[in-house]
């Protein structure tokens, strides 16, 4: 079975027999790839029903839901990764989404498309209208994306929420980590990865509503 | 017919079968009310295995029977599932052995108020202790252990076999290894207990209900009967499938007559609904069963804290529901998925796009037959069942 570049690299940082949850997990490629590789015990969370209807005929644990209502739910701790995997953006409360997920797993690998990346920026400044591009196909007024934004802005969140940041990179590049600098990677990512960790010593809460 | 402990296992499995259970110590029921020996009439389709793990118990619904996929002894109609049980078919009878009882308290051939009380000798009527789901799924586990089972594959349901099926996880859960429960709800609602209350005056108000012994009366309360299958019938369809399928079409006329003929095609519907419904079910058993499903609410017993009921399940479960079913809505499923995912349960659920209403668990819902075969096709893989 082969993976789509940009899970791969998301599979490959998950460890043998881990306990995943993937929140807005699609088809449950990522999901039926760790359990059949390296034995975990995958869960997901699916707002579309043609992603649940497929996730379920492959026989995987899938709840319609979506992230801002039913990670409340979830026990904490219940799990050992947290992937969130091109979701965060359409979040109404990407904040609460990201406090739940580090409450529900240690550890919550998050992707997204980044709105800093080049093209992204060129095509703001020579055209002056949305950006259209392969990460962000449909254009403003029919778009779930209401919650866009870019490396640095994602990044400074993860650090108001008091979370720490235990690797960045861009999915599918054979170079591992996001480079010299963040802002140069927040130029040259189309897509951003973040492996996120509790922050030592602080201790997130539940939030509601 | 009736066959006793140790019987040899060709002649427990099968159809038409009977077992007389609860004969060392009566079933004591949540009223505290004490019945017992109990017959417990089942049908089974296909083989149980040299280790007794592919059994699948098939719970039927409100007015539903053991006949899941043998022809109704009555009605001569194919059974309720029988399109999906079978073999090759998603329930694949060469694969599982599936079991479908008779719950506790109908007029199919297990204990219920039609059946004769041993202490009187006459039929039990309004003598009948009020049961419980709870009552009929602890029958159904003395059955399982007279047929030699100690852990079901798969409990699968819809309506209040759902219920049976969510009753099987609070109650049994290390006897459960996968659970399916369609259309249901974990706690019954002002409403449903609304229109079950509707259907059980029309019985009562009936002149020939005879407190319960209009069997002693040769008669039978048929218009209070088929007045509250009328009622509950409306409950299983949804507006979207009556005019579709009704609309406001007159029935073999060219116009209303100005009286109280039934007009309307829908009105014809539901009055054959009705008639024929009393030729296969007995009133006090309608009384009894919709009494058990106002009583039903699992999370009670635990303060009110349903993932409490849950707690330690390891079953993979597969919660079903359908966007037309008002009866038990998507909101009920969906706060059963909540509690089974607070206790980490495996738990999957979809709501299925139908406009079919509550009666779509019994339709050919192609994304349920799906769901359903993948679910436990993943199952079987991991209870190590051969293809």
């Amino acid at each position: 079975m082969s993976l789509r570049a940009d899970l791969k690299s998301i599979a490959q940082r998950i460890p043998e027999g881990a306990r995943i949850l993937d929140v807005g997990c699609g088809d449950g490629a990522l999901m039926a790839w760790l359990e059949a590789n390296k034995a975990c015990d995958a869960r997901g969370i699916e707002l579309s029903r043609d992603g649940v209807n497929e996730c379920l005929e492959k026989g995987l644990s899938v709840v319609q839901g979506d992230a801002d209502m039913d990670l409340d739910n979830y026990p904490s701790d219940a799990f050992d990764v947290a992937v969130l995997s091109k979701t965060v953006q359409a979040t109404r409360s990407p904040s609460a989404v990201l406090n739940n997920l580090l409450r529900i797993a240690p550890r919550a690998i998050v992707s997204f498309p980044n709105f800093g990346y080049w093209r992204v920026r060129l095509h703001l400044l020579l055209n002056g209208r949305m950006p259209v591009t392969e990460t962000l196909p449909v254009s403003w007024h029919e778009t779930p994306n209401i919650h866009l934004c870019t490396v640095h802005d994602f990044a400074s969140l993860v650090d108001e929420l008091g979370l720490s940041i235990a690797e960045v990179f861009e999915p599918g590049k054979d170079r591992p980590g996001a480079g010299p600098t963040l802002s140069w990677f927040n130029v040259r990512a189309r897509e951003a990865v973040f492996d996120l960790k509790r922050r030592a010593g602080v201790v997130t809460s539940p939030n509601r509503g | 017919m009736e066959q006793s402990v140790g019987a040899a296992p060709e002649e427990i499995f099968g159809l038409n079968k009977r077992a007389v259970l609860a004969t060392d110590a009566p079933l004591v029921l949540d009223s505290g009310q004490r019945l017992g020996p109990i017959t417990v009439a089942y049908e089974t389709y296909g083989a149980l295995n040299d280790d007794a793990s592919n059994a699948i118990l098939l719970c039927h619904a409100l007015t539903g029977d053991q006949y899941a996929a043998s022809d109704h002894p009555v009605t001569g109609k194919p059974g309720w599932w029988a399109r999906f049980v079978g073999p090759g078919k998603f329930i694949d009878t060469d694969r599982y052995c599936v079991i479908c009882p008779n719950v506790l308290g109908s007029c199919m051939g297990s204990t219920g108020p039609a059946e004769i009380n041993p202490q009187t000798n006459q039929s039990f009527g309004l003598d009948f202790p009020v049961i419980t789901i709870a009552d009929m799924v602890r029958a159904q586990a003395l059955l399982i252990d007279y047929l030699g089972i100690e852990t079901l594959f798969s409990v699968i349901g819809g309506s209040m076999g759902g219920m049976q099926v969510l009753e099987w996880c609070a109650l049994f859960p290390e006897r459960v290894f996968s659970a399916a429960p369609i259309a249901a709800t974990a706690r019954h609602s002002a409403q449903n207990i609304a229109f079950h209350e509707v259907g059980r005056q029309a019985i009562l108000a009936d002149p020939n209900f005879h407190n319960g012994r209009y069997l002693d009366h040769d008669v039978k309360p048929e218009k209070g009967l088929s007045v509250a299958r009328m009622a509950a019938h409306i409950t299983y369809m949804s507006e979207t499938g009556l005019t579709e399928r009704f609309g406001r079409q007159l029935q073999d006329r060219d116009g209303v007559t100005f009286g109280f003929d039934a007009d309307f095609q829908i009105e014809s519907y539901l009055r054959h609904q009705g008639f024929s419904f009393v030729d296969r079910f007995d009133a006090n058993a309608y009384l009894y069963i919709t009494r058990a499903m106002d009583y039903f609410d699992i999370a009670a017993r635990h303060e009110g804290n349903l993932a409490a009921a849950f707690q330690g399940l390891k079953a993979r479960v597969c919660v079903l529901s359908f966007t037309s079913d008002w009866l038990y809505p998507t909101a009920e499923s969906q706060h059963v998925v909540r509690a089974l995912n607070a206790t980490g349960a495996r738990v999957s659920f979809m709501e299925i796009e139908s406009a079919d209403g509550h009666d779509a668990f019994l339709l050919d819902t192609p994304d349920m037959v799906r769901i359903l075969d993948g679910f436990l096709t993943s199952a079987a893989q991991a209870r190590g069942l051969g293809s």
